[in-house]
């Protein structure tokens, strides 16, 4: 046991000098979502899109404004949960999420650099436990995760975002469930990759389960608002979950619900259990010899 | 005991057979070469011997361990430096020397100091502390060789551990690897086209061609069981079997044969045999057109195994493209 710890922790501070030293990779990677972020965030203002002009309400009768005003908050509060958020704050808080699928991703992936540099070899011959390799990768996915996650959501903030938390500790649950998200994407994408023999099929792969993975989830839109068969993806779509979460703790202030909380962090913590453990299973069989 | 125990070992990639029936022993202390061709399946030995592959069939013994069903324990007591370059690019020379500390439980004021050791030794001091992105190939190299140096393995795999370096570098490696069995009685298995290196540094050598050994021995016994001298003839002759049996007639000549179009004649007294020769076939109206002579060398025993030469000079070019190929990419 204490030979595992060490095995990760010094395979787990090899990869994360190769990240923290290459600033320009670190830069890259946010600097997409932060992009995302900024277009579909501050360009596509769906709330405001939904707001009724000021001068129409003048004109009307005041029982009639008072109607709209509360047909508006129902709308709202239907589709985005509460009635005072703004959709950058909005997409923003989901966007932390989509910054835990990408990294997760990409660290995952690694591993078949890793493999084809003649690394993993070395790895290999050593006494070090196959499990340590894995997980310290997947440790790795887990804190440069959380790490541009904050960093994103820092930018955000610069950028305008109002966030209201529920309470001292929100922050820290969002954080969590992002960690939960980030073990359960991190080893997913490591059981694929340990199979991947080229750089371009692990191209391939992420270009493949990028993108749907972000859409068909509620990081940049309500659920509400999509056809029947998409959102039953998304319902099971994990990054929703997280996505979900983060919004309860950061978004929602007092309209908070818990009941909803804990089904995010239940079904988060059944995703991570699952994938991680499956996962290390997986890839350890794919660390045998042929 | 035998450090190395290797019975009738094989390894097919699909049709292709890499090793085919390989069979022999390494003792302990004893410094042990593999010698062959590109694509001879040396490699693929090692790979197997060091766990990394599983045999088709047969069955490898390493310090007493099954690689199959002990390969827990095998990794344990050995150190590979492999022929292509693994060392971490983004870490500095030192770094990549305590990384690997770390994977073998090294403690670590010891592995700091085992590390500058190695380091000093490898002629690297210098460029410790550098990355290792900027470090020329053969530094890379001897990087490598120092990480397999570092955790002071029972039983050491060299795979072609001065291919792409330069004539010092190499002379300075074989001396170390050298006294690594002398001082340290540590058991090395090394891979090599290099003949010139199998020649200097080897106890015994294995010659391996088209994945099966062709010949195994101490590289003073394989010269001997050349018996003696090469001349090779370049002859004007309407048949071929008339000449050979007229070179067979001298007395001092031991075996003689014609192929790719030069008569290849093992005699002993090389110096003295020869003029008789070219004496004896002019007499009969054969004239010489070329004439080489040899002292028994490997490339001559190589040639006498395998029928083919072993051309060190394009197997290195190639592999030292390959190399840079690799570390292109590391670079990309
Ligand atoms: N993973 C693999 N899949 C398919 N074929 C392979 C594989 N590894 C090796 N081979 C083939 O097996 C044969 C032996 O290769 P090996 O690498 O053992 O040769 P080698 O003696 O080390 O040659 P070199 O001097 O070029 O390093 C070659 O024909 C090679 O193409
Ligand atoms: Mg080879």
């Amino acid at each position: 046991m204490r030979d595992i710890v060490v095995e990760i922790y010094v395979l787990l501070g090899r990869e994360l000098k190769k990240w923290y030293r290459s600033p320009f990779l670190l830069l890259m990677t946010i600097i997409q979502p932060v992009i995302w972020m900024g277009l579909f965030g501050k360009a596509l203002n769906l709330t405001g899109l939904l707001q009724v002009p000021e001068e129409l309400l003048r004109q009307l009768p005041p029982d009639a404004t008072s109607l709209i005003a509360e047909l508006f908050n129902k709308v709202m509060t239907n589709l985005f949960g509460a009635s005072g958020i703004d959709y950058f704050s909005y997409m923003s808080v989901g966007m932390l999420s989509i910054v835990v699928l990408f990294t997760s991703m990409s660290s995952g992936m690694t591993i078949v650099w890793d493999r084809r540099l003649g690394f993993l070899n070395k790895l290999l011959v050593s006494p070090v436990k196959r499990g340590s390799i894995i997980i310290s990768k997947v440790l790795s996915g887990v804190v440069r995760s959380i790490v541009q996650a904050i960093l994103v959501m820092l930018i955000a903030i610069a950028l305008g975002a109002r966030y209201s938390p529920a309470g001292p500790l929100a922050p820290l649950v969002a954080l969590s469930a992002l960690t939960l998200l980030s073990l359960g994407l991190s080893s997913l994408f490591i059981s694929i990759a340990v199979r991947l023999r080229s750089w371009e099929s692990q191209m391939a792969t992420i270009n493949l389960l990028n993108l749907p993975l972000m859409f068909a989830s509620n990081a940049l839109y309500p659920i509400k608002m999509m056809p029947a068969w998409l959102q039953a993806i998304a319902s099971v779509n994990p990054i929703s979950y997280a996505v979900d979460a983060v919004r309860q703790s950061l978004l929602m202030g007092a309209s908070m619900s818990i009941s909803a909380l804990l089904l995010d962090i239940g079904a988060l913590t059944l995703f991570a259990a699952l994938f991680t453990g499956v996962g290390v299973l997986v890839a350890d069989r794919g660390l045998r010899r042929g | 005991m035998s450090a190395i125990i290797v019975e009738r070992l094989v390894k097919s990639f699909g049709k292709l057979i890499a090793v085919n029936e390989a069979s022999f022993t390494v003792d302990e202390g004893e410094l042990f070469g593999f010698l062959g061709p590109n694509g001879a399946g040396k490699t693929t030995t090692i790979n197997i011997l060091t766990t990394l592959l599983i045999p088709s069939s047969g069955k490898a013994v390493v310090g007493g361990f099954d690689v199959v069903a002990e390969a827990e324990k095998v990794r344990r007591i050995i150190g590979l430096v492999p022929q292509d370059i693994t060392v971490d690019d983004d870490l500095t020379g030192m770094e990549n020397l305590m990384l690997h500390a770390g994977l073998y439980h090294l403690d670590r004021q010891g592995a700091k100091r085992r590390a500058k050791e190695v380091l000093e030794l490898l002629n690297l001091t210098d460029a410790a502390n550098r990355k290792v992105e900027t470090y020329s190939g053969g530094m890379r190299k001897r990087l490598e060789l120092a990480a397999g140096l570092m955790h002071h393995p029972d039983i050491l795999f060299l795979d072609e551990p001065t291919l792409g370096l330069d004539v010092q570098t190499r002379t300075a490696i074989w001396n170390y690897v050298k006294k690594l069995r002398d001082e340290l009685g540590m058991t090395i298995f090394l891979t090599t086209h290099y003949m010139d290196e199998a020649d200097a540094l080897c106890d015994r050598i294995a010659i391996i061609d088209h994945g099966r050994i062709v010949a195994i021995d101490t590289p003073k016994s394989l010269k001997n069981s050349l018996g003696g001298d090469i001349i090779e003839l370049e002859v004007m002759h309407n048949n071929p079997e008339d000449v050979v049996q007229l070179i067979n007639k001298i007395d001092s000549v031991k075996k003689a044969a014609f192929m790719d179009g030069l008569f290849r004649v093992t005699v002993e007294r090389g110096e003295e045999t020869l003029p008789m020769m070219l004496e004896t076939l002019l007499r009969k109206g054969h004239r010489v057109t070329r004439v080489i002579m040899k002292k028994p060398s490997l490339e001559e025993v190589f040639l006498e195994y395998t029928g083919r030469a072993l051309r060190a000079e394009q197997g290195s070019w190639e592999e030292a493209f390959r190399q840079r190929m690799i570390i292109q990419r590391a670079r990309a």
